[in-house]
């Protein structure tokens, strides 16, 4: 009976805060017709902003992969002066406001800011453009492949390296054939958490972006745009868009993770 | 069982050049990303105007404002998160496997859509009637969306592997369900329950995305700390952006102090 009532309760409060929600975007999106729908993402805008959404990503997602490893090797296999303060400062992005991180960027290479005068003076265009809202996304989604592959660096450990090194190995043969084989899981499983976070980054990317519509606006900064003007068909179209990319994200990480824990 | 082990001897020494190359790029790329930006905020914040930017009126509610509704929403999903938790490990239905995916929505889905999403079901325009938008109700609601996985990750693998032998020993000499939860279960994933309910506190007290739609911004009302430093860089003040920012920053450094603790504590048998 007691069992009965926690499912009761659990189940319920899934419901009205997760589930419920979800269905109420499927059902104001279609609610006229499919063709709506459509016609609000094949706006030039629109796709736009998901170009824009998805160059960011294709640029952060690799930079934060190659960081992820590398650190968590540093951590795990290294004794070096100062490791508390990069552990501190890698996990730092999941405790951190991301308004305060594009504040931040924007006192850095903003007016008045200590990199102001040598990029304006090259030329080159950070804030309002791609570079901030790219160093933006990659604060913001730098702790997941470093948090994922350091546990399994060390339940691992280090026998097949030393191993792999005595029969002669390098450091890089011994990296690509025994390392990353073994953390391969660890990885991906990080590579996907990441690319969900980059795609649906707001607050950092809103303060750095400029929200210049055409331009410098991301598929999350579209929806705000859209709501506020009162467009609520093209916010709830793009909505689901992104929810459908959530929903693969869930699928994908649903996979993976079993896998996590198998002896490798 | 690797991790509290001695490391071996080394046997052969690595390559130096390779270390201090890895070495250098972890230290470069942490300082461009998160160090520089991060030093800039906080010189920008020592101005004299700090005390007057943060001690304003308005500061002090958002502020207020945002760590109240932030440590209501960790504590209920610490209570309900727990209660899932328990459900997902110990109980047994049809589709518990949907479930227990469902539960990293909040993780997968981006805020700004979270946001959209409530005020879809609980707008003015809601199916079932209730409309909470532009409330502190909205703002909580909101917040118990995106922390809603924290507390079920965090204890769901410490309830796994907890033996069940002990409580069946602890019925079988007497004890009601409610002492076996609160002297034997409880003590176990205690540590799991408080790490997940500070990060779950200090993502709901950075939290944007989900609010700028659902709660109005109305400033000493429903204004919450983030959303007044990205109204105050809209306008212009950088001195009082910068001195919310940055104690929320230092909320931030603060709850990962909190739960290195708590991690120490939850593995101190272990190494041990």
């Amino acid at each position: 009976m007691r069992k009965v009532g926690l499912r009761v309760v659990a189940l319920g409060y899934l419901g009205l805060v997760l589930v419920g929600p979800l269905t109420m975007v499927f059902w104001r999106t279609f609610e006229h017709g499919f063709g709506t729908f459509w016609s609000t993402l094949s706006e030039p805008n629109t796709v736009h902003a998901f170009e824009l959404t998805l160059l960011v990503a294709a640029i952060a997602v690799p930079l934060n992969t190659v960081f992820g490893i590398v650190c968590a090797l540093a951590i795990v296999r290294r004794r070096f002066p100062g490791k508390g303060i990069v552990n501190a400062f890698v996990d730092l992005p999941l405790a951190l406001s991301p308004v305060v991180v594009g504040l931040s960027l924007f006192l850095l290479y903003g007016r008045g800011g200590w990199f102001y005068g040598f990029f304006t003076g090259h030329g080159v265009q950070i804030l309002f453009a791609l570079p901030s809202m790219v160093l933006a996304t990659v604060f913001v989604s730098l702790p997941f492949v470093a948090r994922e592959v350091v546990p399994t660096l060390r339940e691992i450990g280090e026998e097949q390296e030393q191993a792999a090194h005595t029969l002669g190995a390098s450091g890089w043969q011994t990296f690509w054939r025994v390392t990353l084989p073994s953390i391969r899981w660890a990885v991906i499983y990080g590579v996907v958490l990441t690319t969900a976070r980059c795609l649906g980054e707001y607050g950092a990317v809103a303060v750095v972006s400029g929200r210049i519509e055409g331009k410098t606006e991301t598929a999350t900064l579209r929806v705000q745009d859209q709501y506020e003007n009162f467009n609520l068909a093209g916010a709830y179209g793009i909505s689901l868009a992104l929810a459908a990319i959530a929903v693969c994200v869930l699928v994908a990480m649903t996979m993976l993770r079993p896998r996590e824990g198998a002896p490798a | 069982m690797a991790a509290s082990a001695t490391p071996l001897p080394r046997l052969v020494e690595r390559g130096s050049a390779g270390d201090a190359l890895s070495l250098g790029f972890v230290t470069a790329f942490l300082s461009v990303v998160v160090c520089l930006p991060i030093a800039a905020l906080v010189w920008a914040s020592t101005g004299g105007a700090f005390w007057t930017a943060v001690s304003s009126a308005e500061a002090v509610a958002a502020l207020k404002l945002t760590l109240a509704v932030a440590a209501a929403a960790a504590l209920v999903n610490a209570v309900l998160g727990t209660i899932t938790a328990w459900v997902l490990v110990r109980d047994e239905f049809r589709g518990k496997s949907v479930v227990d995916a469902v539960i990293d929505l909040p993780f997968a889905l981006p805020t700004i859509v979270a946001g959209l999403v409530l005020l879809a079901l609980y707008g003015p325009h809601s199916p079932v009637g209730v409309n909470i938008a532009f409330t502190r109700t909205a703002i909580f609601l909101a917040l118990l969306f995106v922390t809603l996985p924290f507390v079920v990750r965090t204890v769901q693998p410490v309830l796994r592997e907890l033996d069940t032998e002990m409580e069946d020993a602890a019925r079988s000499l007497g004890a009601a369900d409610r002492t076996v939860f609160r002297r034997i279960v409880l003590p176990t994933i205690l540590p799991g329950i408080l790490s997940g309910v500070t990060l779950a506190f200090a993502r709901a007290v950075g939290e944007i995305g989900a609010l700028v739609i659902i709660s109005g911004n109305l400033p000493y009302k429903t204004e919450v700390a983030s959303v007044f430093v990205f109204n105050r860089i809209q306008t212009g003040d950088r001195a009082g952006a910068a001195a919310v920012a940055v104690v929320l920053l230092a909320i931030s450094f603060a709850v990962l102090l909190a739960v290195g603790g708590l991690r120490r504590l939850a593995t101190r048998h272990e190494r041990a």
